[in-house]
């Protein structure tokens, strides 16, 4: 989706940043202070956010384990990422910030376990 | 019966941070948490966004993660905790019933801490009409089901009710492959945090309506649609507004109401607007050595301040169980919320513990520039100025020595907003 305006998160005034096209460059205006005005650019250009999904745990104590991206990843491969994640099975126990999939395409950013699972107990008694 | 100096009920990150600062005072270490979930850290178990710890970590971590800090901790000081128990009872004597599947136990307590959460309001609340499918849920039981036991729970769904946990959800629906046709929000604002809108909805294109309601579930096994209207200020719906989205499943995240069936019997005086106890500056409820903190005390919107609030209740604990007499009767003035202000925590103060600390609170209604005070004796104590407070944002201000030093005891402490 591409748009030329964003409400800038960082702090509660919310400025409203609008990306205008003049002659070939661009000029942003709205914002309240420069490190909006960085936040908004980055925002326009190369929008990342940190992804958070669940993986499946085989013989785990609960059924999913929690997981996230080391960093923040392009905001259009969420999607691809989280079918890559939906593919993957692991098998308990994982300890909390064990890698599932190192540098998931090629973002630099490591999908790690963000929760501690055990084992199933051996016997459903 | 067992007995122990400190009893903390309820694991999540209050209980928690009570029992790792109550644990840290006590030379007997006798601290015990109980929690009726098979694993400590409460509600963060299924909270696996990030978006915690920013304030008191400096770091971003998701819930389960600033869960593990705590529970690290209390597993390496090997504090005991008894999960998978159920406490059903507790008396102004401190004695606690608890159950598990061992049966009943009874435990006495020197002091108690109450650390229970918070539950959500359900589609009764609201009065929705309409049959009664399957594929209503509240969002909070849809985030367990969905990132806990893994369930598919629908394929379509419209989300009622625009706060963060509304939000979060929507794109944790948007995610794992759901369509979330629309978050319907019967205020002419959402209370969810900016962040929050911006990245759970804009990012996928959610739309989010604002000033609608759902005035009709439909559907006779499953859900298949809900209508929807527009209202008016007085928040009434608009005739001939009426418009049918189709969906399989609703989710309702329609406000948080703090846990207080075990403060009720306890006979613990609860505040009307937080739904939480009262408690003074110690954390103290009215009944001697019980204390509270965290959503059973009034619903935080980062566990960040939750964590700091349940360490000074944990200490304040554990220093009633070495000096009851600290914490007798009339001892008290009162923090009152004035114009603006709809509630203030703590509500009192304690004369025998007159040291800096921090009062929260929340406003009642959306303000641009604002003068909030504190005032004693007509007297202005201090004043803040704000260019923005929202009633979905928890405030708070210092309460310093050089404040605490100018009061004038046999006075009300009176907090409240003006317009610049
Ligand atoms: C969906 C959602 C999203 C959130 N997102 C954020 C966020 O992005 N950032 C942020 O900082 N904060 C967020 N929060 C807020 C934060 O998680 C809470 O404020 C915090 O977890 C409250 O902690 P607590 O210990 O008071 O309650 P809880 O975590 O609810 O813990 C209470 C515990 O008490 C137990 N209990 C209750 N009754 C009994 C009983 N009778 N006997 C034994 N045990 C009992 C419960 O099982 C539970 O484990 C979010 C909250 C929710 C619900
Ligand atoms: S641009 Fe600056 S002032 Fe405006 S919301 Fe962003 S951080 Fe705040």
């Amino acid at each position: 989706m591409q748009k030329n305006k964003v409400t800038c998160i960082l702090c509660p005034r919310g400025c409203i940043i609008e990306k205008k096209e003049q002659g070939g460059t661009f000029e942003f205006v709205g914002f309240g202070c420069t490190r909006g005005m960085k936040w908004a650019k980055e925002e326009f250009t190369n929008p990342k956010r940190i992804l958070t999904t669940t993986v499946h745990v085989k013989s785990g104590e609960i059924e999913f384990v929690p997981v996230r991206t080391t960093k923040p990843i392009p905001k259009e491969k969420i999607f691809e990422a989280i079918s890559i994640l939906k593919g993957i099975e692991v098998l308990a126990p994982v300890e909390i910030g064990s890698v599932i999939v190192k540098n998931i395409l090629d973002t630099g950013a490591d999908v790690v376990t963000t929760r501690r699972v055990g084992q199933k107990e051996s016997l459903d008694n | 019966m067992e007995k122990y100096k400190v009893v903390v009920i309820g694991g999540g990150p209050a209980g928690l941070a009570a029992a790792l600062e109550s644990f840290k005072i006590l030379d007997d270490k006798k601290v015990l948490i109980i929690e009726r979930d098979k694993f400590l850290g409460g509600i963060l178990n299924q909270c696996i966004h990030p978006g915690f710890g920013l304030h008191y970590f400096k770091e971003e971590l998701t819930g389960p993660e600033y869960a593990h800090r705590f529970v690290e901790q209390v597993v390496e000081n090997r504090i005991e905790y008894l999960t998978e128990t159920h406490v059903i009872d507790i008396t102004p004597e401190k004695e606690i019933v608890a159950v598990n599947k061992k049966g009943l136990k009874r435990i006495k307590a020197d002091a108690i801490v109450l650390a229970m959460g918070c539950r959500e309001r359900t589609r009764g609340a609201i009065i929705t009409p309409g049959t009664r499918p399957a594929g209503i849920f509240t969002a909070g039981q849809a985030q367990r089901l969905i990132n806990i036991e893994g369930y598919r729970i629908g394929k379509k769904a419209v989300i009622v009710g625009s706060g963060d946990i509304g939000l979060i959800m929507a794109r944790r629906l948007t995610l794992e492959g759901i369509e979330v046709k629309a978050v319907v929000e019967i205020m002419p604002y959402s209370t969810g945090l900016r962040r929050n809108i911006v990245q759970c909805l804009d990012d996928f294109g959610i739309p989010l309506l604002l000033s609608h309601k759902v005035v009709k579930i439909h559907g006779k096994y499953r859900v298949e649609g809900v209508t929807i209207a527009k209202v008016d200020s007085q928040l009434q719906e608009i005739p001939a507004t009426e418009r049918f989205i189709e969906c399989d499943t609703v989710l309702f995240s329609v406000g948080l109401i703090p846990e207080n069936e075990l403060s009720k019997k306890a006979g613990i005086v609860l505040d009307i607007k937080t739904g939480g106890p009262v408690v003074d500056n110690t954390f103290s409820t009215s009944q001697k050595g019980i204390f509270a903190c965290g959503n059973v005390l009034h619903v935080h919107d980062l566990v960040d301040n939750v964590t700091l609030e349940a360490q000074i209740a944990g200490r304040y604990a554990a220093i009633y169980s070495q000096h009851p007499e600290l914490f007798e009767n009339n001892i008290h003035v009162n923090i009152v919320a004035k114009e603006g202000i709809r509630y203030v925590v703590p509500q009192k103060l304690n004369k025998n513990f007159v040291q800096p600390f921090v009062l929260r609170f929340r406003v009642d209604n959306f303000y641009k520039d604002a003068i909030v005070t504190v005032s004693n004796a007509g007297k202005v104590l201090v004043e803040y100025k704000k260019s923005i407070l929202t009633p979905g944002e928890m405030e708070s201000i210092e309460i310093s020595q050089k404040i605490l030093s100018q009061l004038d005891f046999s006075n009300d402490i009176v907090v409240s907003l003006q317009n610049i």
